[in-house]
């Protein structure tokens, strides 16, 4: 009964809908990549329209953010899966990149060693870690952007989707995963910078990363990449693999009684999520300069969670559309009451998760549809708990 | 003899002046000689330490019933002369000028400015000396607990001149404390001498400075006292293993007792009623800052106030508890995901709300007179008290809880909603009455956590941070919605964490138990302690 309805809810939400709403939200993004380049190249710097440097950085990270949004988004969304270790690849990712940036500063380093990074010479350190080696070449770097966090998502996610853990506890797990992380980054003895994590990047493919054109050419690539990850996300839950995991999200038992080996399914989409958010992670280092510890609180994966419900899970453009209002909101409040921060952010965890169960995309749909019966959350029955 | 009872005297007697009166009587005994006085510490006051240390002795030997007090000030640097050559007592050397009295009379002469003094100096030898001086002038001391420091002091101190003093001491120590310490400190040294009947009486004694002694005389050029010292060593040796390791076992279980109290109202939300509640560890927060509070209204009682805090944080954290679940969790009944978010919420306005409200600074908690301190088992192994009560405390929560959920009638309609809601419903039980019951109760027993918690850490706006990760681990290792099992993986997980601390360190043993939960739960997806039958579907 219940079931029906809501699959074909989703079938028509993600079938004829969201093609329109990939062409409007590349439409949407490409025109705006094209308007800051626009404000900021071709209007002076005296007209209030230019958009400064500072505010091209910003919208970059924002950018990179909205990625990683898109990526738990396959996995939340579409696949049923909390993760609230997502920030863990996005460090991952973010780590990778940020071991390349360190060894291309060579012996500009305080210490002027032209192979080890500063803090390792500060720690006494005669030679590189083994897992330091191959960072100097941009290929190899980039490749590990992809793999690392990747590797990670195999690994944990074969063994818990092999045993079946699933909903709540599978949270819990992924949140005590990227806890141990932090623990263990921000342990020296690590190798990874410990506390003060990786920084003073000077230059990235030979481009200096304090000039303006290079920060606009991170901004456009992460827009790109953010692009790129949005059709390949598409891609995934309009075939029919995608298919198979919203309905694993809506009734595991039943599509694997069906034939559907349900955790490969999920493997694959978990390992593909991991790596979206390690090069968002990547993409998003070199535009702030720094990768620490911090990044794999269970705070800030908790955080991200919030953006896609903030934006509407099982929509890819809501998580989009999340990240970039939260973050902004987040620039906003820290700059003029940074008290009032928490509140806030507290306050929207709240107020979304109870008025707003389908996020901003579900008002915006919701509004588009008015002639039909409103759209509230049907009564809780087994089946709408189990989509949940 | 008789210059150490003397000195015993006058030290009893110096001590009566500045905290009771009763030794008043005893001061017109013998009248001080103020010239023969300034010429003992005429004396002092000479560049070399050898004679300085002769000085000591001639003070020593004086009679004179402040050199007590001159001894103790020398010692600490207090003993001073002034710039027109009077010999005074420097009463507290903070800030620049310090108040000084009278050496000869004790008279106090007001403050005077720290470049007017100059202080007479001392190295390590007579440092040593003064020290082993003083500690026996106190065994003459009538307080039992100032015997028993000084006699304590004196392990490893001793020299050929103290032994026969001691020895007539021991024979009339009332006290047995004293007189095991003093025979202890007799054998240290009679067996750094090289003597068996040392090396005998130090046979099984944990305390450090005996098994220096022992291992001193291990290399005696005596065979048979090296032979018997070693043997002694090495039984020691064992003792302190066992007792390292019951160290670490008492100190594992007080973890231990703190997870289980901070996880077991998870136990029952999250369990019983399979809401997650991410605000638990904010709730811990609020009852810590609850017995903090109650040490404010009640200034100087803080042993009451820690008391009528344990009802008090019980009430704040389930009142806070029932606003969380009338306000946020009924409106998301059956979506455990979406609840985990909005409460996180709670959490960080919970947190801000201290911040804002109270400070962002840790607040301190006085820990009660009757739970500080420590329990001596012996020379090798101590238990704080605070944690010992923290423990107790933990298993009666868990007593009572077990008691509540199995005996009353709102464990019965608990259990029943738990296992079938409409049906219960059906039945009569009014199924969101007990909801906010369940969930005050849960949150009540946080408050507990908290309260407890303020004993042991610091009360600050991150506490429940701290422990929520944590908390969640014990309840999913324990198996969800089994008590037993809360209380089992608690403390198994605060045993493995303490056993791993010593040779991973304290961060290395967190991530350790952290993958190994992971891991464990790939393994047993219930828990330690599975659910079965129907409830396990839910």
């Amino acid at each position: 009964m219940s079931l029906t309805t809501e699959s074909s809810t989703n079938f028509w939400l993600t079938r004829p809908f969201s093609e329109r709403s990939t062409q409007i939200f590349l439409g949407v993004l490409v025109a705006a990549l094209a308007l800051v380049t626009i404000l900021h190249v071709a209007v002076p710097a005296d007209n209030p329209l230019h958009v400064g440097a500072y505010t091209v950085n910003l919208f970059g990270k924002y950018l990179s953010y909205a990625l990683l949004a898109v990526a738990v988004d396959l996995v939340w969304g579409y696949l049923g899966i909390l993760s609230l270790g997502h920030g863990a690849f996005f460090a991952i990712g973010g780590y990778a990149m940020g071991m390349y940036l360190m060894r291309q500063i060579g012996d500009r380093g305080t210490y002027g060693d032209p192979v080890l990074p500063d803090f390792m010479v500060f720690l006494n350190w005669d030679s590189l870690p083994w897992f330091w080696h191959g960072f100097d070449m941009a290929w190899f770097a980039f490749a590990m952007v992809l793999i690392a966090p990747g590797l990670l998502a195999l690994v944990f996610g074969f063994l818990a989707f092999r045993s079946r853990v699933t909903g709540v506890y599978l949270s819990i797990i992924t949140q005590a995963l990227t806890f141990a992380l932090m623990l263990a980054f921000f342990r020296n003895e690590m190798g990874f910078g410990g506390n003060n994590g990786l920084t003073d990047f000077r230059e990235i493919l030979g481009f200096d990363l304090r000039t303006d054109a290079t920060r606009l050419g991170l901004f456009l690539v992460t827009g790109v990449a953010l692009a790129l990850g949005f059709i390949l996300c598409r891609a995934i839950v309009s075939s029919k693999l995608g298919r198979v995991s919203v309905a694993t999200r809506d009734a595991e038992a039943r599509t694997r009684f069906l034939g559907y080996r349900v955790e490969r399914f999920q493997l694959f989409v978990f390992v593909v999520s991991a790596m979206l958010s390690g090069l968002a992670g990547a993409l998003y280092v070199p535009q702030v300069g720094i990768i620490n510890p911090s990044e794999f609180s269970p705070i800030f994966s908790i955080e991200i969670v919030l953006w896609v419900a903030l934006g509407g899970r099982a929509t890819l453009y809501g998580a989009v559309i999340g990240a970039i209002l939260v973050n902004y909101a987040k620039t906003i409040f820290t700059g003029v009451m940074p008290d009032a921060w928490l509140f806030a952010l507290g306050g929207l965890f709240v107020f979304v998760t109870v008025f707003l169960p389908k996020g901003v995309a579900g008002l915006l749909l919701h509004l588009k549809r008015k002639k039909r019966d409103d759209d509230t959350p049907a009564p809780t029955d087994k089946i709408q708990e189990a989509s949940l | 003899m008789r210059r150490f009872l003397s000195l015993g005297l006058l030290g009893l007697l110096l001590l009566g002046i500045t905290l009771n009166a009763q030794a008043q009587d005893a001061e017109t005994n013998n009248s001080p000689d103020d010239a023969a006085a300034l010429e003992l510490l005429e004396a002092l006051d000479v560049e070399s330490y050898a004679a300085k240390g002769e000085a000591i002795t001639a003070i020593l030997q004086s009679d004179d019933e402040r050199a007590r007090d001159w001894l103790q000030a020398l010692l600490d640097g207090r003993l001073q002369r002034t710039d027109d050559g009077r010999f005074v007592l420097v009463l507290e050397n903070r800030g620049r000028d310090w108040p000084v009295a009278d050496v000869l009379t004790g008279e106090e002469l007001g403050e005077m400015s720290r470049r007017e003094l100059d202080r007479i100096g001392i190295n390590n030898a007579l440092r040593n000396q003064l020290r082993s001086a003083i500690a026996v002038v106190d065994l003459y001391s009538p307080s039992v607990e100032r015997r028993r420091t000084s006699a304590e002091r004196l392990l490893g101190e001793v020299d050929g001149e103290l032994v026969p003093v001691l020895n007539d001491l021991i024979e009339q120590e009332e006290d047995d404390q004293v007189r095991y310490r003093l025979t202890q400190a007799v054998a240290i040294y009679r067996a750094e001498e090289g003597e068996m009947a040392g090396v005998e009486a130090l046979d099984g004694s944990l305390h450090p400075r005996s098994r220096v002694a022992l291992s001193r005389a291990a290399n005696s050029d005596d065979p048979v006292v090296a032979n018997a010292a070693a043997a002694s060593l090495a039984g020691i040796e064992q003792q302190l293993k066992i007792n390292r390791g019951l160290e670490t076992l008492y100190f594992g279980l007080s973890l231990g007792s703190v997870l289980v109290l901070a996880a077991i109202g998870l136990a029952i939300t999250f369990g019983v009623m399979g809401v997650i509640n991410m605000a638990h560890g904010e709730l811990m927060m609020l009852g810590a800052y609850t017995t903090w509070a109650m040490q404010q209204l009640l200034p100087g009682q803080p042993g009451l106030a820690l008391v009528l805090s344990i009802p008090a944080g019980f009430l704040v954290a389930a009142l806070a508890g029932v606003a969380i679940e009338r306000g946020v969790i009924q409106f998301l009944k059956g979506r455990p995901l979406e609840t985990l978010l909005a409460t996180f919420g709670v959490s960080l306005i919970l947190q801000q709300l201290v911040r804002t409200v109270i400070s962002p600074q840790n607040r301190t908690v006085i820990t009660p007179e009757w739970m500080s301190g420590s329990l001596v088992v012996n020379d090798a192994l101590s238990l704080t008290l605070n944690r010992m009560y923290v423990l107790g405390f933990a298993l009666v929560v868990f007593a009572g809880l077990m008691l509540i959920m199995r005996r009353t009638r709102l464990g019965l309609e608990v259990r029943a909603v738990t296992q079938n809601r409409a049906m219960a419903r059906s039945m009569g039980i009014r199924a969101t009455r007990v909801d906010i019951m369940t969930f005050a109760l849960g949150s009540g027993v946080a408050g507990l956590a908290g309260v407890a918690l303020s004993q042991l850490t610091n009360v600050g706006p991150n506490l429940g941070q701290n422990y929520i990760i944590d908390s969640f681990m014990v309840v999913v290792f324990g198996g969800v919605g089994n008590l037993w099992g809360t209380l089992v993986a608690g403390l198994s997980l605060g045993v493995i964490n303490q056993v791993l601390e010593p040779w991973a360190g304290a961060v290395l043993a967190k991530i350790i138990v952290l993958v190994f939960i992971i891991l464990f739960i790939q393994k047993r997806p219930r828990g330690l302690f599975p659910q079965k039958g129907r409830a396990a579907e839910g």
